[in-house]
């Protein structure tokens, strides 16, 4: 009886599985689609790229109707705005920032038959995908930029949260720096928020203050290459070229095409192939590059740029192979070895060159 | 001929100053942001309506006006029981952020899979580190007539940094790949939801801590120092009431008010700690309790208007396809509106006509 019931348990497990799995096409005029925007979307950066994307899918797909929240934060509050979407017709959420994670699983438990996009995080169900890009892979490229126009050998990095992303962008970016300029030095002033343009103009002076002739920023808006440009000091942005911030000391930007993503995944849920995967495309792809690189910027550096993107393109080399050494000079990453995707998606140390400290 | 215009204060309200004119301020405020949203090009009476139907059209729109008034009333009390002693305590969101960040770590390091054990334990907690933070400012000024306006607002930032140290640092969860939050508490340490909502058990602690307030202030020994003190402090003294004791006792319960408001935030809603888990509710209280005129029934009433607003703006941005800054529009001119139909309240405008010199 034990065993019989047993048995009966796993083929319910069973045919629920296959059950959550099977996502039938939904028609385009069917379609609504719900984004979760952590900042306001005229923030100029993250939340803006992520809008330009929405805008994108809606050309591509005109008989899709698609709404957002904006600025909602990353706590319990999620939760309602998803719920409020699904009311409100939506079978497709976009949750665009990391600390939604858990309410999007909370959410999609209680809903089975929406599918829920996350961006950034590591968690997935039946009805839940993740999508982010390899922007450590263009971060490495902006830093070969940084690196060779800092002449004090000092580079500025406004940094948002202490969390494995931002890390490894950091990382990526110093180990650039540091091919173009082996002397560069990377220090980093932590924001703990991802939008708060005070801030962001605080630290960047403070920066400056602490002899950086080059900013590099991890934030969602453009304060930081707009402090920097009053200031008359070298920039890189980020998200999206934001020249128009800096026009005069804008380097280049490591950048996002989030539309790439966002029409793959609603092709996918119209066509009825969609299924829970990670999507965590990069340079090959195009889901992140470079903005256009200054005139003020060497040749012979513009080339390194190119030379550099050609071998993580066709996939010979890639930023964290081997040897690469944490602050202390200890060889983490062995000469011949690369870290796998789990292990930069966890990525919580320095390389050499950095700085400064991650909150432990 | 010349007028010039009087100000007299009133002393005595009716049953206009104190029902009818709260209403008329409501209306004055939504026909001026209507004005605002025909400038955004909506028809306002279509977005009122989708505000309104998202909030309360649905049981599942009141239960979630009902979960984001929960923090509010709580940390509402909090600072109106403060403020009627006329004690600026501004630190009730600081005073969250440790009852939140003490009832973590009774789940940390006094685990028990007894829920009712459990969430004593992390009641407990909470109450004793928020009251202990709102003593620090209470005890300063009861002892060296340190401003608390200053004290209790730059304690929110310690205390705000104070959790995001342990949730960085040695608190955080090692399954999480480095991201900052503790480890998912166990089903014991999560509050009782209701009726499939996410409506907990806060709700209870909410409504007992209105009657408690009412009850207190108006009946208790204690109540009555309170009032006498608010009421005028050198009259007080001179009836050989101790300002000092009292300012000390009262930011301490006012504190692990706040504080209790952290723990039922993080054990009804969110399950574990995480940085930025208080949207700004100590804050948000004090707007409750002006509002409310530090009347325990008019918290209840604010806190839940409060929560109509938010998740009715939800409801604007997705059908109506407004930004935010829209929704805040409409706020921004009901707190506006209802705070300056204050002034009526509390003046009489009289016009005269000048005599001759």
């Amino acid at each position: 009886m034990k065993k019989f019931a047993l048995g009966l348990v796993c083929l319910m497990m069973v045919i629920g599985v296959s059950v959550a799995f099977a996502f039938q096409p939904v028609a385009e005029k069917d379609l609504k689609i719900g984004f979760v925007y952590v900042g306001p979307v005229g923030d100029g950066g993250w939340t803006y790229m992520h809008e330009l994307g929405r805008v994108d899918m809606e050309k591509a797909f005109p008989g899709v109707e698609s709404f957002f929240v904006e600025s909602v934060p990353e706590g319990p509050d999620s939760v309602r705005v998803m719920e409020t979407f699904i009311r409100n017709g939506a079978r497709l959420v976009f949750a665009t920032s990391f600390g939604y994670m858990d309410f999007v699983q909370e959410v999609a438990a209680k809903n089975p038959e929406v599918i829920f996009m996350h961006c950034s995080g590591y968690k997935t169900a039946d009805n839940v995908g993740n999508y982010f890009g390899r922007m450590y892979q263009a971060r490495y490229l902006s830093g070969l930029v940084a690196g060779k126009m800092s002449k004090k050998n000092v580079i500025g990095f406004v940094a948002a949260n202490p969390i494995p992303e931002v890390i490894r962008g950091i990382n990526a970016f110093t180990l650039g720096a540091r091919k173009s300029n082996p002397d560069v030095k990377i220090k980093v002033v932590w924001l703990f928020s991802w939008f708060d343009p005070a801030r962001e103009k605080e630290a960047t002076l403070a920066l400056i203050d602490a002899g950086a002739d080059v900013i590099a920023m991890h934030a969602d808006s453009g304060a930081a290459p707009q402090t920097a440009e009053e200031a008359g000091v070298y920039v890189v942005g980020y998200n999206n070229d934001m020249s128009h911030y800096a026009p005069t000391m804008h380097l280049t930007a490591p950048i996002w095409n989030w539309g790439m993503v966002y029409k793959h995944v609603v092709g996918q849920v119209t066509e009825g192939t969609w299924k829970s995967s990670d999507i965590w495309w990069g340079l090959k792809e195009e889901f992140v590059g470079l903005a256009p690189i200054s005139d003020a910027v060497p040749t012979d550096i513009v080339a390194l740029v190119e030379a550099e993107k050609a071998k993580i393109i066709d996939g010979s080399w890639d930023v964290f192979h081997g040897p690469v050494k944490n602050q202390k000079g200890e060889v983490v990453v062995k000469s011949g070895a690369k870290m796998t995707d789990g292990e930069m998606l966890g990525m919580n140390w320095f390389v050499e060159g950095v700085e400064g400290d991650i909150p432990k | 001929m010349r007028y010039r215009i009087v100000l007299r204060r009133r002393y005595k309200t009716g049953v206009f100053f104190e029902g009818i004119l709260p209403v008329i301020s409501i209306i004055a405020a939504l026909l001026f942001a209507g004005g605002a949203l025909l400038l955004f090009g909506v028809s306002p009476l279509a977005a009122y309506r989708a505000m309104f139907r998202g909030a309360l059209g649905s049981g599942y729109g009141l239960s979630e006006v009902i979960v984001k008034a929960i923090p509010l009333v709580i940390s509402g009390v909090a600072v109106a029981l403060a403020f009627r002693m006329k004690v600026w305590n501004i630190g009730a969101e600081g005073q969250i952020y440790l009852g939140a960040l003490a009832s973590a770590a009774a789940v940390r390091f006094l685990p028990s899979g007894n829920q009712v054990v459990m969430l004593l334990a992390m009641t407990a907690a909470a109450i004793i580190a928020g009251g202990a933070w709102g003593y620090i400012a209470g005890f300063l000024k009861s002892r060296w007539n340190v401003n608390e306006v200053i004290t209790t607002l730059m304690l929110n930032y310690v205390g705000i940094h104070l959790a995001d140290h342990f949730i960085y640092g040695p608190w955080r969860d090692p399954s999480s790949l480095g991201f900052p939050m503790t480890p998912p508490f166990p089903p014991s340490a999560r509050l009782p939801l209701f009726f499939g909502t996410r409506v907990h058990l806060g709700v209870l602690a909410a409504v007992l801590l209105v009657l408690l307030f009412r009850l207190v202030i108006r009946w208790t020994r204690w109540g009555f120092e309170i009032r006498a003190i608010g009421d005028n402090p050198r009259a007080a003294e001179y009836a050989g009431i101790n300002y000092g004791r009292n300012v000390a006792l009262l930011m301490f319960i006012s504190g692990a008010i706040a504080g209790l408001a952290g723990m039922t935030e993080i054990a009804g809603l969110q399950g574990r700690l995480q940085p930025g888990f208080s949207p700004g509710y100590g804050y948000t209280a004090i707007i409750v309790a002006w509002l409310a005129r530090l009347n325990p029934w008019g918290i209840m009433m604010v806190s839940f208007f409060m929560g109509v607003l938010l998740v009715g703006g939800d409801t604007i941005q997705v059908i109506m396809r407004l930004p935010l800054a829209s929704v805040q529009v409409i706020q921004g001119c009901i707190l506006f509106s209802v705070l300056g139909f204050e002034f009526f309240r509390n003046y009489k405008v009289l016009l005269l006509r000048r005599e001759r010199e």
